[in-house]
């Protein structure tokens, strides 16, 4: 009797145990792209950087009676002959949409690489190497403005590249493999656009190549994907082998129009040198004011202080200056006083709700980023739009330029008035996330949010008021997290959306809507 | 120990001994636990944080154990925990953490050479009692996984002199945290965390009469899974937490009154991994209550 106790109790407990406790992510099980418009006259659309969709030349692929592409037709069938689980799995993961798969895989990477460096043995900081990224600190640290702009040269490049593809797809009007072919099975959805050069290689090729400026040390695994992704277009049934030469080399020569504008952005010498940050201090103390200290120990050197001079992509430097606005409150001044006991008295005794909104929006150390956050918000929507591929990388674009240009801006102003953050100016205010290593005026969250809250409110009007609200929110969690004072969040929010607008005049013109 | 610091160090003396209470006989007591550290494991790389300083918990814990015969007892506690560094800017924890059950049961007790051998099976659980923050480490008061525990102690007394053996192991639930997205060794994109059970060992020696106990101890626990702190990141619930600790435990039953208890002890963090390396303080006053019709001594 004992025993049949114990042995059920043993059981009962090995029956738990094996209960699956596997996690998916939301985006595993999408259906294939179906673009309910295949947006045929995108190779019309304004480029971010081509000046024309064709600069990068596309030969006339084979005609579909050649014996080339017969060849072609005999690999593709080949491989659907054999399909592993394996195979199958990336056809069904790439083919509910190259864009979005892309943006998160780049949202891995900035996870992957959004950690500050460990200081040396003396107390200072080694700095990333683009030089030689495999080394500890590995390049890049993937900060916020360091991933607002990667974001944004993968998004402009892929929509660059996309253009042209869509341009020389309706100059040659090659029909898809199932179309010339009708034994062949298609894994995914059939449609009407041509398919050389494949969009899927060009993505492959522009986001591969891009690599080389942005994550050195990932060449070769995305190298892989880049494989992967070509690979499953062929085995799909929805690409051949010359579409998928071409797309990848349209993609590449079109990245390297986009790598050689990132290498003179001046986002190389944003780091700055320690008499740009000896300066920051003096010229705030020439203004009276009391300049912000690293709160780290050991002190960090600020991150990424002339990030503010590097070249945006929606509006010239000198919108920019004009873009700042006034001054915070003299950090003497009573004003500054009652901004700190206001942080104060909202921390002191934080309730599980104020922990929550802090927690979900903080996307610090070792996350995405707040833009990362945006385009997983934004990703999420476009899926149930259903965009072509195009559309997808015009609107991911403009999403991401104006989360740049905020970036820029935001370190602009942060430099230019130095300001320090609440748990400077008092110690007793403790916080429910992370504080950033840079100044506090104006907020980061706030500019990221209230720009990507405009544009996406004009890409998916019928969410504008739930975007401005979660912006509002991002904004909020800031303050209630100790983290900013209240004008910090107010005058970011105000300048962010301002940036937005810039997003969504360019939208209003490039030819799309 | 640790940034999973649970009821287990505290409640030593109860669900990690071979006692049992007897019938109808219901021992309760409160106790309080101190641990601190400044050293931590980061992965395998054991390093400071000048941003933390010294990290401490405390734990005010509630306990009782009922005997339902003298072979099968039900234990159940909870503590209230606070947390605190010294230094950096991270905002303290405090609350009500999880409330544990254990049912523990002699299954085997005989003399084998001079001594007496013992058996016992335990089965247990823990559930979060309150909605504190477990994405918040090192500060997070707990980390939110329901647990069920399985447990076999294997004991042998010779005189007054003991060995005790523990094994035990932990399946633990999965978590949501507030966040949409994180990263271990790769992004995931929900807010639910997989959580990897553990394994724990434990191994006592010492003596022990119906006045006192006087053990030397030394824990292991290892997470099943999990992954490493990346350099200079935070942790996170799901890390590869493993411990080994060494300790002396002691437990006095009072003349003076009957039923009455003190116990109390320390130990030290010999090796870790994505742990703090703690030293910990333990002190516990118990009573027990006889409701049996016949008033026995335990």
């Amino acid at each position: 009797m004992r025993f049949k106790i114990l042995a059920t109790a043993v059981a009962a407990l090995f029956v738990t145990a094996a209960c699956n406790k596997s996690i998916s992510d939301r985006t595993a099980n999408l259906p294939p792209l179906s673009p309910a418009d295949q947006d045929l006259n995108a190779g019309s659309w304004k480029t971010m950087l081509l000046t024309r969709p064709d600069t990068f030349a596309v030969a006339a692929p084979a005609a579909t009676n050649s014996t080339g592409y017969l060849a072609d037709l005999n690999e593709l069938k080949g491989y659907q002959k054999n399909l592993t689980d394996a195979q199958l799995g990336a056809i069904k993961y790439w083919s509910a949409g190259g864009v979005l798969r892309w943006n998160e895989i780049m949202r891995t990477l900035v996870a992957k690489y959004n950690i500050p460096p460990y200081q040396n043995s003396d107390t200072s900081y080694p700095a990333p190497s683009s030089a030689n990224p495999f080394a500890y600190p590995y390049f890049p640290f993937a900060n916020p403005p360091y991933a607002a702009r990667a974001y944004a040269y993968v998004s402009a490049a892929q929509y660059d590249a996309l253009v042209a593809c869509w341009y020389y797809k309706n100059l040659y009007k090659r029909p898809a493999p199932y179309k010339t072919d009708s034994t062949i099975k298609v894994y995914v959805t059939k449609t009407d656009l041509p398919s050389y050069p494949s969009e899927a290689a060009v993505l492959a090729g522009v986001t591969a190549e891009m690599m080389k400026l942005l994550f050195p040390d990932e060449i070769a695994a995305i190298q892989q994907k880049l494989l992967e992704q070509e690979q499953a277009a062929i085995a799909s049934g929805a690409a051949t082998r010359s579409d998928i030469t071409a797309g990848e080399a349209l993609g590449r020569q079109v990245a390297q129009a986009f790598t050689a504008r990132g290498r003179a952005d001046n986002a190389g010498k944003a780091i700055g040198t320690p008499t740009d940050w000896a300066n920051l201090k003096t010229t705030a103390q020439a203004k009276n004011q009391l300049p912000w200290l690293s709160l780290e120990t050991p002190g960090r050197p600020p991150m990424l202080p002339l990030f503010g001079k590097v070249k945006c992509f929606l509006f010239d430097s000198a919108t920019l200056v004009s873009l700042r606005p006034g001054p915070p409150p003299s950090t003497g001044s009573d004003s500054m006083k009652n901004a700190t006991s206001e942080v104060y008295a909202k921390i002191k005794s934080p309730t599980r709700d104020q922990m929550k909104l802090v927690q979900y929006w903080a996307d610090g150390a070792g996350t995405f980023t707040p833009p990362g956050h945006w385009n997983a918000i934004a990703a999420e929507d476009f899926i149930k739009k259903n965009y072509s591929e195009v559309r997808w990388a015009r609107n991911l674009a403009l999403l991401n330029c104006a989360e740049m240009d905020a970036a820029v801006s935001c370190w602009d102003i942060k430099y230019y008035y130095f300001n320090p953050r609440p748990s400077q100016m008092n110690s007793e205010i403790k916080t429910l996330t992370g504080v950033p290593n840079f100044p506090s005026y104006v907020s980061g969250h706030s500019m990221f949010s209230g720009a990507a809250a405009t544009i996406l409110g004009h890409i998916v009007p019928e969410r504008a008021s739930a975007y401005m609200q979660m912006a509002q929110d991002a904004t909020n969690s800031r303050f209630v997290g100790g983290i900013h004072y209240k004008v910090d969040c107010e005058v970011g929010m105000a300048v962010g959306k301002n940036i937005g607008n810039y997003a969504v005049l360019r939208a209003t013109q490039d030819g799309a809507e | 120990m640790v940034f999973l610091l649970s009821a287990s160090l505290l409640r030593a003396q109860t669900d990690l001994d071979a006692i049992m209470m007897s019938k109808k006989n219901l021992c309760i007591g409160g106790s309080y636990m101190y641990s601190s550290w400044d050293h931590y494991w980061e992965g395998s790389f054991k390093r400071v944080n000048k941003n933390i300083g010294t990290m401490s918990t405390q734990m005010f814990g509630l306990m009782g154990t009922y005997g339902i015969t003298k072979k099968l007892n039900v234990i159940a506690g909870a503590p209230y925990v606070t947390t605190h560094v010294t230094r950096g800017t991270l905002h303290d924890q405090h609350g009500i953490q999880d409330l544990s059950v254990w049912l523990k049961w002699l299954a085997v007790e005989q003399n084998v050479g001079n001594g007496v051998l013992s058996l016992y099976a335990l089965g247990g659980g823990s559930i979060p009692l309150t909605n504190y923050i477990a994405d918040y480490l090192p500060l997070a008061i707990g980390l939110q996984s329901k647990t069920l525990s399985g447990r076999l102690i294997l004991d042998y007394q010779l005189g007054k002199f003991f060995t005790t053996a523990i094994g035990t192991y932990t399946w633990r639930s999965n978590i949501k945290i507030d966040r949409d997205a994180y990263y271990t060794t790769t992004l995931h994109m929900t807010n639910e965390v997989q959580m990897p059970d553990m394994t724990a060992v434990n191994v006592k020696m010492g003596y022990r009469s119906d006045r006192m106990i006087l053990e030397a101890t030394l824990a292991n626990m290892t997470t099943r899974g999990g992954f490493d702190i990346r350099k200079n990141d935070m942790p996170f619930p799901s890390n590869r937490m493993n411990a080994t600790m060494v300790g002396a435990h002691g437990k006095y039953n009072f003349k003076f009154v009957d039923g009455l208890s003190l116990e109390g002890g320390g130990s030290y963090t010999v090796a870790g991994r994505n742990v703090g390396q703690s030293t910990n303080f333990d002190a516990g006053v118990f009573y027990i209550l006889d409701f049996s019709s016949k008033k026995k001594k335990k």
